[in-house]
């Protein structure tokens, strides 16, 4: 497939506000991107509005404040997705397509039990949190990643391991939590874990490097298929050197650290 | 028609970032022998069964959408 005939969809409701940063990052990486309405893939439109979910090569779901947040952070709008769209999410996933979920859209992809998934592809209900961050605090700022992934996650397969980047991070809910005791290990042992948040010298993050006291600092994990990632800092938001916090000094190349994380992908399927 | 309260808390040993700065102000505010706050989440719904159905009814809609498993506890008392 060449990069442009890769069609995205960029899922939205209402509430989610970084629907257009998402498309242009996958426009940018090469290949097509759609904003999508929700009731566009459940039919709930005019006939020559709606949309097919199988038709997409890619999922986005992007970050904002879906349905305002009301119960859970990302609760409502993964109830709507699982209640009319859950057996075609899951054949997507299934397919081995790619989804990706962004801030909020990991805490939809969370509540959807499409991640960690650690037995399966979608666990009927959630086994992990996106919980209140440890500050209790809305933490907006730049924010050092490394990624650690060992080559499972597709939304990373041309990011050297280890390298850092510099995405940031924005939102009040993301401390990664479970209640199994081993949770760490198993996605350890999965290659699951994707980003960790870092100091700006690579080492081991304390807050404010890490915003929300996330455990073992992690930052992003994917399913143990990798083709599902979740990230709570936002990569969409820095493809271009000029939204890079430190670009006058410290951006050669002229792209911003978060696109590569799309190219990774577009350039997998292509 | 049944009406029912559904209460949702955190677990034991999960943190609550809400409670305990809300504690902290009304410290701050001058009121003393505040020895802790919880910060829990009510919603109370109106249901078109019998008081019998509502308590499994709300149970299921705890599972479903009110509460995490991983974080939350759940209560449904019928009123």
């Amino acid at each position: 497939m060449k990069p442009e005939e890769i069609r995205v969809c960029v899922l939205r409701i209402e509430g989610t506000n970084c629907e257009d940063e998402m498309a242009d990052a996958f426009r940018m990486a090469g290949a097509q991107a759609e904003k999508v309405h929700l009731k566009q893939l459940t039919g709930e439109t005019f006939p020559e509005m709606k949309r097919n979910l199988e038709d997409y090569d890619i999922l986005a779901l992007p970050g904002g404040f879906a349905a305002g947040d009301y119960v859970r952070a990302g609760a409502i709008f993964a109830a709507r997705i699982k209640s009319a769209l859950g057996r075609d999410v899951k054949k997507f996933v299934e397919d081995g397509k790619p989804v990706l979920g962004v801030c909020n859209g990991f805490q939809v992809l969370v509540e959807l039990g499409l991640l960690p998934a650690l037995d399966g592809t979608m666990s009927p209900v959630p086994t992990a949190a996106l919980y209140t961050n440890d500050s209790g605090r809305f933490e907006c700022r730049p924010t050092v990643v490394r990624n650690d992934n060992g080559g499972r996650c597709i939304f990373t397969s041309s990011v050297e391991r280890g390298k850092l980047m510099m995405i940031p991070s924005a939102h009040a809910e993301g401390r990664l939590m479970s209640r199994d005791l081993d949770f760490i290990r198993k996605l350890e042992e999965n290659d699951q874990v994707v980003f960790r948040y870092v100091r700006d010298d690579g080492g081991k993050a304390e807050y404010p490097w890490n915003p929300n006291g996330s455990e073992s600092d992690i930052a992003g994990i994917c399913n143990p298929a990798g083709n599902v990632m979740g990230m709570m800092p936002h990569p969409e938001r820095v493809v271009t050197r000029f939204t890079h916090p430190d670009w006058t000094r410290n951006c050669p190349g002229g792209e911003g650290d978060g696109l590569q994380i799309f190219r990774s992908v577009v350039d997998r399927l292509g | 028609m049944a009406v029912i309260d559904i209460r949702i808390d955190l677990k034991k040993g999960v943190a609550d970032p809400e409670g305990n700065n809300t504690k902290k102000t009304l410290e701050s505010l001058g009121f003393k022998g505040v020895t802790d706050v919880k910060a829990v989440k009510v919603f109370e719904i109106s249901l078109d069964m019998p008081a019998g159905e509502a308590k499994k009814c709300g149970e299921d809609m705890c599972v479903k959408l009110l509460a995490n498993p991983v974080i939350h506890n759940f209560s449904v008392t019928v009123r």
